[in-house]
């Protein structure tokens, strides 16, 4: 038999019908669905007389567009307040699970799925987000999709696709000290681009991946989409396995034994081939910040602004247009620069894991005054477990103040807005123009970097502060 | 939702040349509050459309009456980022048929073509020809005929990519939950095997 990759045996075991010279009918075993881009999937099923074909299969959550304060009054944005109020609506109508808000397990769609075990490997699981990616850390095959295809998801269980292209991104040797998994993978996407992977699955191998968490790997995989790849995955193992056992979904005794069965097979094949292939080394990575206008555009922390020369010509005048939004020269230096906002939460780096990097950190320490810091839990979940560890009182005594859990300032639907002008380093995925508020000036960072910022008061390199 | 039959189009057209137009400034996340696929278009490209107080911003191309057209033409990399359809719903609402660009992200590409919107990717080189034609003459045009998979500026031709099935969608305005829908029993059978 031909050698596969762990993408192929995934996605092949899910492909219904292959239409000739066309996409294939591609079966979807868990959809999540949030506020903001279901409504219009919904009403389209209805302008058809329909109802969804397969709720047991769909998981809802508000997150995108609530507050992160004040979760038990109202929502006073009478338009977010709508969305939500819409969500609930079709989930009543249609027999679908909802996290509303203030049950125990709203949270971040890519939050909640996995630490309630929905996801597992093996999957195929979509959901109107670009960060569905992040479920990949699981062997799972999953990607974000837009809202024509929900309303195809909850029409048939099925979508349209064609099989992307395969990429295999190994990073070999071991992290240095105060580098995360957040570095590794904006190293990543500095050497691709923000293009670099569009058309591609990527599966990413090697040392430095298997010896992440599945927090770690959670975020690697999150960030995929940010160079532009349909989706990233990572083999399922033994960190895998220890980490869906005893969650609420997970399967359970015999049924535990035969699904741990078929997950060991869920590993690229000796000798399967890739239509691309990159290899890093980990001890290249330095702690990493962006200092653009895409995720891209990303250095180690002690590097500096790339200057003209640099640059390919005919990308010079979108470059400099980048560096002014941002208010940085070419060639400047991060080091140094003034920070007046630091986010910590997101899809990306809102999990336990993150919380306890942050902690540690700062543990003893005090928050700069010029800084104003926003620690928002990825999950109530997580926020439970915060405060049970003791998390949230060393927070507070370092003048940090934790929020309620959504993805508040990482797009700044709510009210969670960095004000324009104003410096944010971030651990959320994106550093657009205007993701964090209109002119807010993003730098996307991990979280250990995100606590250097929040004691200095500017960036700094994490490694000579813990 | 049906989609708008597309053959062919010829009209002037309105240059983006930035790379890297991520779905974030062609609509941002505050504007995505609707529950409806309407009215997306007053705030297609906001925050480089209108400044802070919210005046049209007089730089940016779409507020330049010299320039017009039913075809948006952009950098390379275009849609990168978010995969709000409300991207493709604000595109099509203010009335452009087709983006040309040199690359773009997949999830935007899938979403304008789920609703009408022809992405023609053409060659570096070609793109910039195209940028640099508008500069001389604003009136001129673009042809772009799907059933021939071709754009045309000036006589010269490229000749885009496209997959048969959704060439067919569009060619007919067929959209893909009627085509999921006809398989329904074949769906069943495969949930009944696994």
């Amino acid at each position: 038999m031909e050698p596969k990759t762990l993408f192929d045996k995934v996605w092949d075991a899910h492909v219904v019908e292959k239409i000739e010279g066309g996409p294939s009918v591609f079966y979807i075993d868990k959809h999540l669905i949030h506020e903001v881009t279901s409504p219009q999937a919904f009403s389209g099923l209805e302008a058809r007389g329909m109802k969804v074909f397969r709720p047991e299969n769909t998981i809802a959550t508000p997150d995108h567009n609530i507050p992160t304060e004040n979760q038990h009054l109202t929502i006073k944005d009478e338009l977010s307040r709508k969305q939500v109020e819409t969500l609930t609506a079709n989930c009543e109508k249609n027999n679908i699970t909802l996290y509303g808000l203030n049950h125990p397990y709203n949270g971040i769609v890519h939050v909640v799925g996995p630490e309630l075990g929905h996801t597992q490997p093996g999957m195929t699981l979509v959901c109107g987000d670009s960060h569905t990616s992040t479920h990949g850390a699981f062997g799972a095959v999953a990607f974000g999709i837009g809202t024509s295809e929900v309303e195809m998801v909850l029409a048939t269980q099925c979508i349209l696709q064609p099989k992307p292209k395969k990429m295999r991104i190994t990073i070999d040797g071991q992290l240095q000290k105060g580098v995360t998994a957040k570095d590794l993978t904006l190293y990543v996407i500095a050497q691709l681009g923000t293009g670099g992977a569009t058309g591609y699955f990527v599966e990413y191998a090697g040392s430095a991946v298997r010896a992440l968490s599945m927090e770690g790997r959670m975020t690697v995989c999150n960030m995929s989409i940010e160079m532009g790849a349909r989706g990233g995955m990572i083999a399922p193992d033994q960190t895998t396995f220890d980490y869906v056992e005893g969650r609420e979904f997970a399967p359970k005794g015999e049924d535990w034994t035969k699904a741990l069965a078929k997950w060991k097979e869920l590993k690229t094949d000796e000798g399967a081939k890739f239509d691309k292939e990159y290899t890093y080394k980990a001890s290249d990575i330095e702690p990493m910040l962006t200092y653009g206008t895409n995720p891209g555009m990303g250095i180690g922390v002690s590097g500096s602004i790339p200057t003209a020369k640099d640059v390919d010509p005919t990308e010079l005048p979108t470059f400099k247009k980048s560096l002014d939004y941002m208010g940085f020269g070419l060639g400047d230096k991060l080091l140094g620069k003034k920070v007046d906002y630091v986010f910590v939460g997101s899809c990306t780096n809102g999990r336990i894991e993150d919380l306890r990097i942050l902690a540690a950190a700062v543990k003893g320490k005090k928050k700069a005054d010029s800084v104003t810091a926003w620690i928002v839990p990825g999950s109530k979940q997580v926020e439970k477990q915060a405060i049970e560890e003791g998390l949230v009182e060393i927070l507070e005594e370092a003048g940090f103040k934790m929020r309620q859990p959504g993805c508040s300032a990482c797009l700044a639907m709510n009210d969670d807005k960095i004000p324009a002008g104003k410096y944010s380093v971030s651990t959320s995925n994106r550093n657009f123009e205007g993701r964090q508020g209109p002119g807010a000036r993003t730098m996307l960072a991990s979280p250990l970097t995100a606590a250097a910022a929040a004691i200095t008061g500017v960036v700094s390199d994490p490694r000579e502060l813990f | 939702m049906p989609i708008d039959k597309f053959t062919t189009l010829e009209s002037t057209y309105v240059p983006l040349p930035v790379e890297n137009v991520d779905t974030d400034q062609i609509i941002p996340a505050r504007f995505l509050k609707a529950t409806s696929r309407e009215g997306f278009g007053e705030n297609l490209f906001r925050d480089w459309r209108y400044t802070s107080d919210g005046k049209e911003n007089p730089d940016f191309v779409l507020n330049k009456s010299e320039y017009s057209g039913e075809i948006l033409v952009g950098g390379k990399n275009f849609g990168s980022g978010s995969s709000r359809e409300h991207a493709a719903w604000a595109i099509h609402d203010y009335g452009f048929k087709v983006v040309v660009s040199s690359f773009f992200a997949d999830i935007f590409q899938n979403n304008a073509l789920n609703n009408g919107v022809l992405p023609v990717m053409v060659s570096p080189e070609f793109l910039a020809k195209i940028f640099d034609a508008v500069e001389k003459n604003k009136e001129q045009k673009i042809v772009v005929d799907l059933e021939k998979q071709s754009i045309s500026l000036n006589g010269e031709s490229e000749s885009f990519a496209i997959n048969p099935y959704k060439k067919n969608c569009l060619l007919n305005g067929f959209d893909d939950i009627d085509f999921l829908l006809a398989r329904k029993e074949k769906i069943e059978a495969f949930e009944a095997n696994n």
